[in-house]
């Protein structure tokens, strides 16, 4: 926590005045950690704070109660000003068990703030978690500030009278430490109250059960002298307009949604259930007024041959998968960039090799994404980089597929897709419009004829009299698409598929830079390491450092100025989180020496890690100097 | 699958078919007779040739696709079932064909082959079954008879075969038959029948390779025993066989039996074929019966009605559009807990 100038938050009165506040709420998986956690974040958003979200699922549905792999926590960070993060670290940590303390005190900053619930740390649980001893009582957590609150019992004595029965009780006892955290922070009840209303509203005795406890935690904050203060984080200076929080695949399946709307072509979604990608499926399948199609694939090959098939036939052929996926979608990728089709992969990124840690982020598919096929087989890669921004690169995908008429992957990572974030909401006017031509005309048309400015072939869909053809994965002749197996054909076609999405540099944006134009360091990243990056070069410019950012959402091709902004920096720092994917392609394009900044722990970098490592470059390059 | 709705009064001939690119089958090869057949069937079915889509996967079967004047996509091993789901479900006014064989269709494709059957999507499968890889060069493939010798199986294959027909009635398939390349009129009359059933039509087709495994079928299928040796499944008849037309097929329990006709056994004793039949169960003993045993049953095994997959998407999509009325997207951005910055 962090006062306006700065120094530690102290007890001033009944109320203190901070900038930001990180809060991490845990228990086990059942305890419902991440409805409590949505609801405190919807209410900051909807008082004004910014807020960025970040939630942290076991892989297993529901290990054993009180086990230590059936944590389950949501943090949330909201604060009065501009943030990009979910906090490196927690200023409190609620920890509804003993599993949930263990698994999360490491993450917690020594002086940092504990609310347990005491009532869970029986023997039994203690044993469960591994504890030796019970650490409330040992003397370890003497280094933080620990708030003990019965919560189990006092719930259960709020809805004594509920009529429902001990196990339907306890479920509640969330809403009870959700209503202690809105009083702590001076948080309104009124928005998670509706909620409830709506949520429950086929079982009044719950939604009412579920009511009253929340307002006995907030009641139990104001009357307990638990805490000598509490807390006000002022709102946020947001840019006007209107908000909703979103998490990236929420924003991901709307801008699909956006771009069927934009074309007025139907969208249809082609994807296998996996892990961190089914949101989308499950989002785009709400959308049938739409006239979505969502189809539910027996495999992921399947799932992308259906994407094609939809392409073929004149619709928004979509698929999305995570990273094991894309590897078994890989021969059919490479069909469509044979065919020429303008297919387009969701691909959201999670920790491999293999199946490897299903529900923790990782970036290291950039090089799977680009070069993870047989033969020369080039798509065009875009990547957003907030939450809310999957919504515009989603559209963005679409506006490069179909306009260039070559497969794009949108590569995103668990991080971004689960992770939420405050969407300054666009109106459907003023998004970008998107062209679709269909060829229409038999005595001007070829299968591979080609746009002299894109390269791209005609959109000849069945049903149009006339322009019946053959297409496939054989190699097709110049111009008529036939199969044809000649040298020289073979290397100008391959040239072609190349060339045409190396075009694609001159229809998309050039690279902006946060800071100077010029300097001793650039930090170069894509994907989720935006808000660390950003952050942390913010922080270091902030001390007068001579460091500037650059953030790629094109990652094939790169923007057209990307070799030009390069070389007006000494150093090119790259963070990823991989072991330096970006950084090798930068080299080998580039031929600069950039440094790579590399984690793959299955969690995003901290702001102080990037910042840190910013330090030890301009201070080694003083030295040298 | 259905014809309806796509009716234009425009006469086209069997060469209004028949695509510019040079047919490259070995000579003597049965594609070509499959193709002919189903070139000389596209006319009567009224629809115009836009409307047509071939998709096929990899193997000798799979080059069709570029010999019919129709759209086409020759796609990859085992695939086309999956472009062909995607294809007839975002699009259903199309007439939707895939072209497979035994082994893009039963090996390396067989898992889309069992999901597209029993989600009955309206396309018609043909399934060319040489029961050898040709395009490969000789290897055995998932329907070659145990022991075969290959060049893959120098001492004959150690893999118990599949059979075609069963697997697809394990589906449920709603439609499953059977034919044979050679016998021209039999082969035509079946694509039609599939051609105009609604849901999933799956045709298996005794192709002879002449090169790789030639005779294959011959014990039973050569004009001159074929009476014999195959039996011709008719709707609501008796499975009555032979050239004389003196053999029948009786169920004893779950086991056939052939009989003889005459000395107290008449047509009444025999199995009526009934292709309705919504258990599958006994058009799966009929798929069971293999030649020296039983005569090989040719024709169609299960026609059938249930809904289609792609029927049922787009009445989703109606239902949902009449209960919540057509989406708004500026609505749908604004849903939820939303708040507005001065």
């Amino acid at each position: 926590m962090t006062t306006k100038d700065g120094r530690a938050a102290s007890p001033n009165g009944d109320t203190q005045e901070l900038d930001r506040v990180t809060i991490r709420f845990a228990g086990d998986s059942g305890d419902g950690s991440q409805v409590a956690g949505l609801q405190f974040t919807n209410t900051a958003a909807l008082i004004g704070n910014d807020i960025s979200t970040v939630p942290d699922f076991p892989a297993e549905i529901r290990a054993p109660a009180g086990s230590l792999p059936g944590v389950s926590s949501f943090q949330v960070s909201f604060s009065s000003y501009d943030i990009h993060t979910p906090g490196d670290a927690p200023d409190v940590l609620v920890a509804m068990n003993p599993a949930a303390l263990k698994t999360n005190l490491p993450d917690l900053p020594k002086g940092g703030t504990v609310i347990v619930n005491t009532d869970e740390f029986t023997d039994a649980n203690l044993r469960k978690a591994a504890y030796q001893a019970n650490p409330l009582e040992d003397g370890n957590l003497s280094g933080y500030r620990i708030i003990e609150v019965p919560i189990t019992s006092m719930n259960a004595r709020a809805l004594k009278d509920s009529g429902l029965n001990t196990k339907q009780i306890d479920r509640s006892k969330n809403f009870f430490a959700l209503g202690l955290m809105f009083w702590l922070y001076e948080r309104p009840l009124d928005p998670t109250l509706r909620w409830i209303e709506q949520k429950f509203s086929k079982n009044p005795a719950v939604a009412k059960a579920n009511a009253d406890t929340l307002k006995a935690g907030y009641h139990f904050g104001e009357t307990a002298e638990l805490f000598p203060v509490h807390y006000r984080v002022p709102k946020a200076d947001l840019a006007p307009g209107r908000y909703r929080s979103i998490t990236g695949n929420e924003a991901t399946a709307l801008g699909f949604l956006a771009a069927s709307r934009l074309t007025g072509r139907p969208l249809f979604y082609g994807s296998y259930p996996i892990t961190p990608a089914s949101d989308i499926l499950q989002e785009l399948a709400r959308f049938k007024n739409f006239g979505v199609k969502t189809f539910q694939a027996e495999d992921e090959i399947s799932a992308i041959g259906s994407a094609i098939g939809a392409a073929f036939g004149g619709c928004l052929g979509l698929t999305g998968t995570s990273g094991p996926g894309l590897a078994l979608k890989s021969e059919s990728l490479g069909l469509a960039v044979m065919v020429e089709l303008p297919v387009v992969v969701a691909m959201i990124q999670r920790s491999g090799p293999s199946t490897g840690m299903p529900t923790k982020t990782e970036q290291a598919d950039l090089l799977q994404a680009l070069f993870g096929r047989n033969g020369e087989c080039p798509v065009a890669i875009v990547a957003p980089a907030t939450p809310a921004e999957c919504f515009d690169m989603a559209i963005e995908a679409f506006r490069i597929a179909l306009h260039h008429m070559v497969p794009t992957i949108f590569l995103s990572d668990g991080y971004l897709g689960t992770s939420s974030e405050p969407w300054r909401l666009p109106s459907v006017a003023d998004l970008p419009t998107i062209h679709v031509d269909f060829a229409t005309d038999p005595s001007s048309f070829h299968p591979y004829s080609r746009d002299p400015e894109t390269l791209a072939r005609p959109w000849a869909i069945p049903g149009t009299p006339g322009l019946e053809h053959r297409i496939g994965g054989l190699e097709k002749a110049d111009v008529t698409g036939n199969v044809n197996y000649d040298a020289e054909n073979h290397d100008r076609m391959v040239r072609f598929r190349a060339e045409k999405v190396t075009r694609i540099a001159n229809d998309i944006p050039d690279l902006k830079l946060v800071g100077d134009e010029e300097g001793s360091l650039l930090v170069l990243g894509w994907g989720s390491t935006y808000g660390p990056a950003l952050s942390a070069v913010q922080r270091a410019r902030a001390r007068g450092l001579a460091v500037s950012h650059g953030h790629l959402r094109y990652l094939n091709p790169f923007p057209s100025n990307l070799g030009d902004v390069l070389s007006r920096f000494d150093r090119i720092l790259i963070p990823e989180m991989n072991l330096g994917q970006l950084l090798m392609l930068v080299r080998a394009r580039y031929l600069v020496d950039a440094i790579g900044l590399n984690q793959v722990t299955g969690r995003p970098f901290k702001i102080a890690q990037i910042e840190q490592k910013i330090n030890e470059l301009i201070r080694s390059k003083v030295t040298v100097a | 699958m259905t014809t309806e709705s796509i009716a234009e009064p425009v006469p086209l001939a069997r060469k209004d078919f028949v695509s510019d690119q040079e047919v490259r089958w070995c000579p003597g090869c049965g594609d070509y007779s499959i193709l002919a057949q189903t070139q000389k069937l596209m006319p009567d079915l009224g629809i115009p040739r836009e409307k047509i889509v071939f998709i096929s996967g990899i193997g000798c079967s799979s080059r069709l696709p570029y010999y019919m004047n129709t759209y086409g996509f020759h796609s990859i091993h085992g695939r086309a079932p999956t472009i062909a789901t995607g294809l007839k479900a975002s699009r259903p006014d199309l007439q939707v064909w895939v072209i497979t064989g035994d082994g893009d269709g039963l090996s390396i494709g067989g898992n889309h082959l069992l999901h597209i059957l029993r989600r009955n999507v309206d396309v018609v499968i043909v399934l060319f079954n040489n029961r050898i890889y040709g395009l490969t060069k000789g290897q055995y493939s998932p329907t070659s008879e145990l022991g075969k010798r290959t060049k893959s199986s120098p001492m004959g294959t150690i893999d118990h075969p599949v059979n075609p027909l069963s697997v697809a009635l394990g589906a449920e398939a709603s439609f499953v038959a059977r034919s044979l390349d050679i016998d021209v009129h039999h082969l035509l009359a079946t694509l039609d029948r599939a051609a105009h059933h609604k849901g999933t039509s799956f045709v298996e087709v005794y192709q002879n390779c002449n090169v790789f495994n030639d005779g294959a079928f011959m014990e039973f299928a050569d004009k001159d025993v074929r009476p014999d040796r195959t039996i011709t499944l008719e709707h609501g008849k008796p499975l009555v066989f032979g050239k004389d037309r003196n053999k029948g097929v009786r169920l004893n329990g779950t086991t056939p039996e052939v009989v003889d006709l005459g000395n107290g056994i008449g047509e009444g004793d025999l199995l009526i074929h009934d292709e309705t039949r919504d258990d599958p169960a006994v058009a799966y003993i009929l798929s069971r019966m293999q030649y020296p045993q039983y005569p090989v049953p040719m024709g169609v095994f299960r026609a059938v009605q249930r809904p289609t997959y792609d029927d049922l998407m787009e009445q989703q999509i109606q239902d949902a559009i009449s209960r919540e009325g057509e989406g708004d997207l500026e609505a749908l951005l604004n849903e939820g807990d939303t708040w507005t910055v001065e």
